[in-house]
This record gives structure tokens, C-alpha cells and sequence, in this order.
């Protein structure tokens, strides 16, 4: 049951990550940050199918997130996302069409690695 | 490094702390809240719906929808295989406050797990972040 949700939060967390940095990404830079360009850009991005669908995946994650903690601690829940790095970075590239550098692919190996150490 | 690159620098790093800083809280405020709710492994939507009225849980959750709009920011002009390595800066900042706050032990592999973040984070925080587009 443990692994089962950890695998359920490392899919939807994934799916959540690309699909909000493609809506994003798409979007372009955010510069104005008054209140009323705020509230336009929510309403903008609530009708945004990649928002909805990243947003639908963080709730699933959410809630399988917050019954692997009833039943485990955070130091069990926290390497759900170790694999998650190295899957996200692999779909930034090739997905995304990010700039993947070499020191990007050290730099997610080395957190993968350091994250599933932290939480033993 | 002309203004407009620096100013964007600037702008990733404040939205990165925010983003790690509002996770950290928002984690550590919803797990203090289920352990007082106790075991959820069921579908039932009266169970999660109780567990969202926890006063914690409530401010788990209001912190991290606050992630979601900082996090959803950062992404406008951040790459995300920029964003993910360097947020993970936060376990180790758990990790420390656990030591300094609760007193818990950090054993030799979680040292050197730290020190490989950390390491981590350095490398990736070094290429800049942004698309060359979006400076100029």
C-alpha cells in the first residue's frame, strides 16, 4: 500500500511539473504583478487545458501525498520524488525543448542520489 | 551582464526562496496536522474532508496552493530542469531545522546525502536558470 501510493505521487507530481512548465513556458514571462493583472492572468489560466491538467495531477498527488503521511513519515514519503528528477529532466529535454547542459544533468543525478540518502 | 539579465537573475533567485520557503512551511504544517488525525488509508470523502478541517492541515494546504502560484511564476520564465534541482534545496533545510528545532540525529549517509544536494543544487544553480530569450 506504502509503495503503491509513492508510486501514484511520483506519476502525478511528473505529470503536474511538465504539463504546468509547458502552460508556462507557452505564457511567457510574468512582469506585472499588481493585483488586478494577478487576477487576469488566474482567469487566463484557469480555462488553460495543460493548468487543468497539472493542477488535476497536484490534487491526485496531493491526496495520496497526505495519506502516505497518516500512515508513514515524511522521510518515507520525501523519495517518491528522487526518481522523479531524473525522469523530469529527461522530459524537459526532449518534451520541453530545454537547454539540458551538461551541469543540469550532474546537478539532478547528484540531488537524486542525495535525496534518497537524505531520507534513510 | 547587462541590466535586464541581471534584473531577471535577481527576480529567479527572490521567487526560488519564496517558492522553497512556502514548500518547507506547507510540508511541515500538513504533516504535523495528519499525525493528529490519524490513519487515512480509505476513499472515503467524509475522511478527507474532515482531515482538511484540522487547523493545520488547512494552513498545509493554503501554504501550498500559495506554492502553486509562485511555483506556476518562477515557471513563466525559468526553465524546469532548472527549477526541480534547485527547489530540492529544501531537504536539506529540513534535514538542518529538523537537527537545530527537534534535536533529531543526522547520521553519516544523511550527511553525505545533504553534501550531494547541496552539490547538486550548486552545479544546476550555476547555469542561470532562464532561456537566453527571455533576458533580452
Amino acid at each position: 500500500m506504502r509503495w503503491l501510493l509513492v508510486m501514484v505521487i511520483a506519476a502525478s507530481t511528473t505529470i503536474a511539473d511538465v504539463a504546468q512548465a509547458a502552460a508556462m513556458k507557452s505564457h511567457g514571462e510574468i512582469r506585472d504583478f499588481r493585483p488586478g493583472a494577478i487576477r487576469r492572468l488566474l482567469a487566463l489560466l484557469a480555462r488553460n487545458k495543460l493548468i487543468i491538467t497539472s493542477v488535476t495531477a497536484l490534487a491526485i498527488s496531493f491526496f495520496a501525498f497526505i495519506a502516505l503521511l497518516s500512515v508513514a513519515d515524511l522521510s518515507f514519503a520525501v523519495p517518491a520524488t528522487a526518481a522523479s528528477y531524473v525522469i523530469e529532466t529527461v522530459l524537459a529535454k526532449y518534451l520541453l525543448k530545454e537547454p539540458v547542459t551538461a551541469g543540469r544533468w550532474v546537478g539532478a543525478s547528484l540531488v537524486a542520489c542525495g535525496v534518497l540518502l537524505l531520507s534513510r | 551582464m547587462n541590466l535586464p539579465a541581471a534584473h531577471l537573475r535577481l527576480k529567479t533567485r527572490f521567487f526560488t526562496t519564496l517558492v522553497v520557503l512556502s514548500s518547507l512551511c506547507g510540508d511541515f504544517s500538513l504533516s504535523c496536522g495528519m499525525r493528529r488525525v490519524g490513519p487515512l488509508l480509505t476513499l472515503s470523502p467524509l475522511a478527507y474532508l474532515r482531515a482538511v478541517l484540522n487547523p493545520l492541515v488547512a494552513l498545509g494546504i493554503s501554504l501550498l496552493i500559495l506554492w502553486l502560484f509562485l511555483h506556476m511564476a518562477l515557471l513563466s520564465w525559468a526553465d524546469l530542469s532548472y527549477v526541480l534541482p534547485v527547489t530540492s534545496i529544501g531537504y536539506v533545510l529540513a534535514a538542518l531545522a529538523g537537527r537545530l528545532f527537534l534535536h533529531e540525529t543526522i547520521s553519516a549517509g544523511r550527511w553525505t546525502g545533504i553534501a550531494l544536494i547541496t552539490a547538486g543544487v550548486v552545479l544546476v544553480a550555476r547555469t542561470g536558470g532562464h532561456r537566453p530569450e527571455a533576458a533580452r
